[in-house]
């Protein structure tokens, strides 16, 4: 139900092999790169770090600890600014000047697997962010039956996923063995989209029987949870209830592999594959340490070409525009996508009428009603949006997209949503 | 290569792309849709054609500029919908409607179709019938196409002499006083379907060819621009009802208003229902209550009132057809 279908532009990097990115002269790591607790600094300033060591640490269950991604010298443990806008707390590092990637400190291995990946700083890399080691510990009562890997990708430019299930399969498949088997569920499904039949073959050839490989019809936004596990299994997540309740658990496929390169290598979560695309000179998939300045990644990849009206953290759908490349690359950071002039949305103006077109509700995947959420949140009127579901908007911002007049229905929406939160309704 | 440090970049809220849709694209649709039957009926009538279609769509769009200049409000006439007004209404119209009368719809179809409620997106019936019903109920012979109200005839008239379409009753008139009296028509009802398909001469402008209608709105709903449960739902009424009246279902479909207003009228974003339910029900009324009309009331040319009928009704419709939100079962409700 619902979805739109945004040309792909996946075409300028979906052939193009993963290269690694050089190291750059400092890293800027952000000791919040998750959802939850920020981390504290673990080192000061002047410390030799090893590539692999602990910078970060809380001690909280949501939260996920921060690595050195390479070996140096801390030169600052100051503040910076994320992709997202937020001022977070940051270890600047200065590399060794000829630095060796293939080796790091191993993360101790207890015979607890869950411990290991929280150890490791695995989060979701879809771009939620969320700690692992929390979806992995579903609470008491809720059996999780079915894991479900997401490899749809449906957010347009963005081929990181894809590159990765094509070029490391194995590893991606370790990984769905042992989310199932640290969760104890019976079935495994990798889903993807129909536009990347390659990937589809690289992970069967190595599936073996007790993994299923899935092509679902290209729509966004496919890849997102609830609408996964409702292609899948049929199963709508039902409202006000965690995805867990119904059976399913949900890993994004570059997740699975970062698990696996925990459990089998002790490898913290140090870098990760970037889609650097859009307007610039060599858009390609990048391997990136984090704390890799995006101003660093873009004249890596040749600078801009055209005129680059917003450069996005993440996919154009639901990334974040960037005031500054002066920004860390970090845990989340699936892409980087230059927009020109044309391609980039218009700056909103929230004066233009609705005209009761009716694309807005016959794409919104959650069965919402958003000329009316945003209408209402445009009024004020917190109680009718609350009572219009708007705490189920999963803000793909589809209705934006489809928009003829271009309201900014899901920013109105999103004011509605915090609001109705706020107010504790239902 | 150009220093990535210095750039100026927009920021704002995602989504960062949006769909090639706009409003003003939406209604050049529209109007492309229909140019086919207008400009068959400029090919067949001339210059009475033309000074309609002008003095219609210039007045739509002139009263809008200057309601929006007095109220001190966005200049809005570039959004195309004032344009798409003026050329419906025309269409809805006899081509030998004296210019003036013309005029009158266009203003009040603005005006009172469409500004008093805010402009675009606010009015609940669509603007182009509430320009059409005034006129009908004013000057109802011109528009039954019964009485040549020749004292205001304009010069165009003159250059059209040849045509009886203003004084003369239309088949459909006809068709409907023969049942009014016997029962039966005087007249075999499937030889009409060809001139009424092809070049009719009688009605309203847009009636010169059922074809070229069909042709415009099957290209709307191919677009995407339309939803094909409003023309469905309506014209599958009208053929439903009219045979359970013992009448022929093509030749009301074909006769009258009805598929000018099924593709083009009725599908109106503004006053028609949003969900996909909605809009079958709202078809299926527009089409239940034009028949009726045309075989129980007294009116042949009962599409105008039909739609603004509904029009009223879309609200209701949208309250009665909401989706269905994901996770939510009916015992949660």
């Amino acid at each position: 139900m619902g979805g739109v279908h945004p040309p792909g532009h996946k075409e300028r990097t979906a052939a193009s092999a993963v290269e690694r990115a050089p190291v750059p002269e400092r890293l800027v790591v952000p000791l919040s790169q998750h959802l939850g607790a920020p981390c504290a600094p673990l080192v000061g300033k002047g410390d030799r770090v090893e590539r692999g060591q602990m910078i970060g640490d809380v001690d909280a269950m949501v939260s996920a600890p921060v690595h050195s991604p390479v070996s140096g010298v801390v030169t600052e443990v100051g503040v910076t600014l994320t992709a997202g806008g937020q001022r977070v707390a940051a270890v600047t590092i200065e590399p060794d000047a000829p630095q060796d990637l293939g080796s790091f400190v191993p993360v101790e291995d207890t015979g607890d697997a869950r411990a290991r990946v929280r150890a490791a700083g695995i989060v979701g890399m879809g771009g939620a962010t969320f700690p692992s080691v929390v979806k992995l510990s579903p609470p008491k009562g809720m059996a999780i039956d079915t894991v479900i890997l997401n490899g749809c990708e449906c957010e347009p430019f963005l081929t990181c996923d894809h590159r990765l299930m094509l070029e490391e399969p194995e590893h991606v498949v370790a990984g769905a063995r042992h989310i199932r088997d640290i969760v104890g569920a019976s079935r495994v499904i990798i889903g993807l989209e129909d536009n990347k039949p390659d990937a589809a073959a690289a992970l069967r050839k190595v599936a073996g029987s007790d993994i299923e490989v899935t092509e679902l019809p290209t729509m966004y936004p496919q890849g997102a949870e609830k609408q996964l596990i409702y292609a899948l299994l049929k199963k709508e997540v039902p409202h006000g209830k965690l995805p867990a309740a119904t059976g399913a658990l949900v890993h994004n496929v570059a997740t699975a592999a970062a698990i696996a390169d925990a459990l089998e290598h002790g490898r913290p979560l140090m870098e990760r594959i970037v889609t650097v695309t859009g307007a610039v000179a060599r858009p390609g998939n990048y391997r990136v340490l984090f704390g890799t300045l995006v101003s660093d990644l873009i004249e890596h990849a040749g600078g801009f070409v055209g005129d680059v009206e917003r450069v996005i953290a993440g996919g154009p759908m639901t990334g974040q525009a960037l005031g500054t490349l002066e920004v860390p690359i970090a845990k989340g950071s699936s892409g980087i996508v230059a927009l020109e002039k044309g391609v980039a949305a218009r700056a909103i103006s929230d004066d233009q009428p609705c005209i009761r077109c009716g694309r807005c509700p016959e794409v919104c995947p959650m069965g919402l009603e958003p000329y009316i959420l945003a209408t209402y949140s445009g009024r004020r009127m917190w109680d009718a949006v609350a009572a219009r579901s708007v705490i189920d908007c999963i803000e793909c911002g589809a209705c934006s997209y489809v928009c003829p007049t271009k309201r900014p229905l899901l920013q109105l929406i999103r004011v509605g949503k915090s609001a109705a939160m706020s107010k504790g309704a239902k | 290569m150009s220093d990535s440090r210095v750039q100026q970049h927009i920021v704002g809220p995602s989504p960062h792309i949006t769909s090639k849709a706009t409003c003003s694209g939406i209604m050049l649709w529209v109007v492309a849709a229909l140019a086919p039957a207008a400009i068959w009926a400029i090919v067949n009538m001339g210059l009475v054609a033309v000074q309609l279609l002008v003095v219609t769509i210039g007045v739509a769009i002139g009263t809008e500029a200057a309601w929006n200049a007095i109220a001190r409000r966005p200049q809005t006439i570039l959004d195309g919908s004032a344009l798409v007004t003026g050329l419906l209404l025309a269409l809805a119209l006899p081509p030998r409607t004296p210019w003036w009368m013309a005029a009158v719809g266009a203003f009040i179809a603005i005006a009172l179709g469409k500004m008093v409620f805010g402009g675009l997106g606010h009015n609940l019936f669509n603007p182009a019938l509430v320009g059409r019903a005034f006129v009908a109920l004013s000057w109802a012979g011109v528009l039954a196409g019964v009485e040549n109200r020749g004292w205001f005839r304009t010069l165009a008239d003159v250059s059209a002499e040849g045509y009886d379409t203003i004084s003369g009753a239309t088949r459909l008139a006809v068709a409907t006083a023969d049942r009014a009296a016997s029962g039966g028509y005087g007249f075999d009802l499937v030889a009409q379907y060809e001139p009424l398909l092809l070049k009719n001469l009688e009605g309203s402008l847009g009636e010169i060819s059922a074809a070229l209608l069909i042709l415009g709105g099957a290209v709307l709903i191919i677009k995407g621009i339309i939803d094909w449960r409003i023309p469905a739902g309506y014209i599958g009424t009208m053929g439903i009802v009219s045979w359970a009246f013992g009448s022929d279902p093509v030749f009301h479909v074909l006769a009258g208003g009805v598929l000018l207003g099924a593709f083009f009228m009725a599908t109106d974003y503004v006053s028609s229902p949003m969900s996909k339910k909605g809009r079958l029900i709202y078809g299926i009324g527009c089409g239940l209550f034009n028949a009726l009309g045309r075989f129980v009331g007294p009116m042949p040319e009962s599409t105008t009132f039909a739609i603004l009928f509904m029009n009223g009704l879309a609200p209701l419709i949208d309250r009665m057809t909401r989706p269905r939100v994901f996770g939510v079962v009916k015992s949660d409700e």
